[in-house]
């Protein structure tokens, strides 16, 4: 602790006034200093420090007794298969150890704090700035490292070096690009999913085809494409899952306000519309059978399905996608067609 | 002692005492809420039983307590619709859930202390069926919860799980509507709201979700309300606010408090 020399001393220039100022300060704050050394309870009162020395030790002991509860624990609550012994096992080991460390912790402090020496010492920071002679030393060093390496007198080995650093980033590049489909154009992608003319509408996820007829007033159906449900999840059965899921709602005709080239897209009420959410994508299939709202968990977007699923609330910029339908010879719910828009959120290609 | 006593800060002034009386404040709220909110929510375990009251007893309770927004033929009012169609299930729904007698126009009915006996729910649910018949009750193995656990799981996840939560905790939807949660839902009622799609709630009728597939999903909640939450205090199994709340407010006080009290000088 001892200082001989004051280590602020190249420092004290620096915190003259500057010449500039108009101003001189003829009355700086004065520094008041260190209060008085106050004496700790446990400096007046030997009792008082048993207590806190009896305290610590307690803390101490506690622990090993959590510790070894932890051990108990995880023998009394043995995991046998069921929910409730995991919780209980996890709980109350968890319990055990946390007290057990908590309790060393709180000990450790409590006797640093009441127990130990309670002198006071002043340590003054060192100062920010180095003294004259280590910044001049800094720089000769780094000129005597630039004239020995001959950073920069040899230019051919300073470019290829900086060269190499670049070209050591391409790998990386490459490898993101990699993350893309191959072989496929990402954008032909996004704007199609695998609905075709003819695709029967069906159940998720049994892939049970839906008729015209099931369909009743006032009913959800989480449908997918047919033929999605035969996909394994190596033959991309998500990926294609993800832009196909479609919801249909039977609404009653005379609510249903239908644009004049939309009419034929729906059949007797039954109306389908894309899953994903055209603000960024996920899936949209809170419906409210009585107001025809579909409403969007994540972001409150609105979309009003009696007409055309416009955007009534919310940070959507698009109406869902429509589904064109139609029932075929059988009376199956069938696709007239992909959607004629691409599905979910905005890409650089579509706006 | 009595220099410890001056030194120490008296029990009121004390920088905790704000602190400490904010806290009780909040539990204080916090169990008079979550008390009173689940002595609402509580529905009386009502299975379709032997009636001792007959058609004619349920003609007269609808009468008195139905008719005036119901109309005295169930043919609606302006201030309620017809019950044409909609059948004892719905009637037996609507009623024993406390849903209604209606509390007030509002964007929906409330779940409510429920108004009448199981007895007289049975008769006006036979009242309203005798005179315009609707969907009815199941077969009991419907309701008896030992169909596929997880098959009815994955139809919940597909079917409801977006508006009542993968965890059956319920969820907010628009304008003060909102889907109630199944923590006491019997499984009576669970059938009849898929049947029936009470308020905002679509239809699943038997073509969507087959009588086995509403089984198991009715098996799948059952199995949720009976089983704990293998990950400790499940805080309202509304997932990521509710946890990251509980941890900004009460992790991070903790913390703060554990820091004030290493960095104070000992008294």
């Amino acid at each position: 602790m001892a200082h001989d020399v004051d280590p602020l001393e190249h420092e004290r220039a620096s915190w003259k006034p500057s010449s500039g100022l108009a101003v001189e300060v003829s009355d700086p704050a004065v520094n008041p200093g260190l209060p008085p050394h106050r004496e700790r309870i446990t400096d007046k009162d030997p009792a008082a420090m048993q207590r806190a020395v009896r305290t610590v030790y307690t803390l101490f002991y506690l622990s090993v007794a959590a510790s070894i509860w932890a051990v108990v624990a995880y023998m009394v609550f043995p995991l046998d298969g069921t929910l409730a012994a995991v919780h209980n096992n996890s709980m109350f080991v968890g319990l055990g150890i946390a007290f057990a460390l908590l309790a060393i912790g709180i000990g450790a402090i409590h006797w640093s704090k009441a127990v130990m020496s309670d002198k006071e010492y002043i340590e003054p920071r060192h100062a920010t700035r180095g003294r004259d002679s280590t910044r001049e030393g800094a720089i000769a060093v780094f000129e005597a490292a630039n004239e020995e390496s001959g950073f920069g007198r040899r230019a051919m080995i300073r470019n290829s070096l900086i060269a190499a650093v670049v070209a050591s980033v391409i790998p990386g590049i490459t490898l993101f690009r990699g993350l893309a489909p191959e072989g496929e154009d990402p954008v032909e992608l996004l704007e199609h999913t695998m609905w075709k003319k003819g695709m029967r509408l069906a159940l998720d996820p049994t892939g049970r085809p839906i008729k015209a007829s099931e369909v009743t007033l006032g009913s959800a159906f989480h449908v997918i494409p047919e033929e999605l449900a035969k996909l394994s999840h190596h033959e991309g059965y998500l990926e294609e899952k993800a832009k196909a899921i479609v919801l249909l709602m039977r609404l009653p005709q005379e609510d249903l306000i239908e644009a004049e080239d939309r009419k034929s897209w729906s059949y007797d009420g039954i109306v389908a519309y894309s899953k994903v959410c055209t603000h960024v994508g996920c899936p949209v299939a809170l419906y409210e059978q009585l107001t025809h709202h579909l409403l969007c968990p994540c972001h409150q977007s609105q979309f009003d399905v009696a007409d055309g699923a416009k955007v009534i609330f919310g940070p959507a910029a698009r109406p869902l996608p429509q589904l064109p339908i139609t029932v075929d010879d059988e009376g199956y719910l069938v696709a007239q067609s992909d959607f004629t828009e691409p599905v979910g959120p905005s890409f650089w290609e579509r706006h | 002692m009595a220099r410890f006593k001056k030194h120490r800060q008296s029990g009121r002034r004390s920088p905790l005492a704000a602190a400490a009386l904010i806290g009780i404040g909040l539990l204080i709220t916090g169990g008079v809420y979550a008390g009173a909110s689940a002595a609402v929510a509580a529905t009386s375990e009502t299975e379709p039983a032997a009636s001792t009251l007959t058609v004619e007893d349920g003609q007269k309770l609808f009468q008195a307590n139905c008719a005036t927004c119901h109309g005295l033929d169930l043919q609606g009012t302006d201030a309620g619709p017809s019950l044409y169609g909609v059948g004892e299930l719905a009637v037996h729904f609507q009623v024993s859930t406390g849903r209604m007698p209606l509390q007030a126009q509002a964007p929906q009915a409330p779940q409510k202390p429920v108004q009448f006996t199981d007895e007289q729910i049975e008769a006006l649910a036979s009242y309203v069926q005798a005179v315009a018949p609707g969907p009815a009750y199941p077969a009991s193995e419907v309701l008896d919860g030992e169909g596929d656990l997880a098959a009815g799981a994955e139809l919940f996840r597909i079917n409801c799980a977006m508006c009542h939560n993968v965890a059956g905790a319920g969820g907010a939807l628009t304008e003060g509507k909102y889907a109630p949660n199944l923590h006491h839902t019997t499984a009576l009622n669970m059938y009849a709201a898929m049947v029936t799609g009470p308020q905002n709630m679509p239809v699943f009728n038997d073509m969507n979700l087959t009588l086995e597939d509403k089984r198991d999903i009715i098996s799948a909640l059952l199995w949720m309300q009976e089983n704990p939450s293998p990950g400790g205090y499940a805080l309202g199994s509304l997932g990521p606010v509710a946890e990251g709340l509980f941890i900004w407010i009460f992790g991070i006080g903790t913390l703060i408090a554990v820091t004030v009290w290493i960095t104070a000088k000992s008294n």
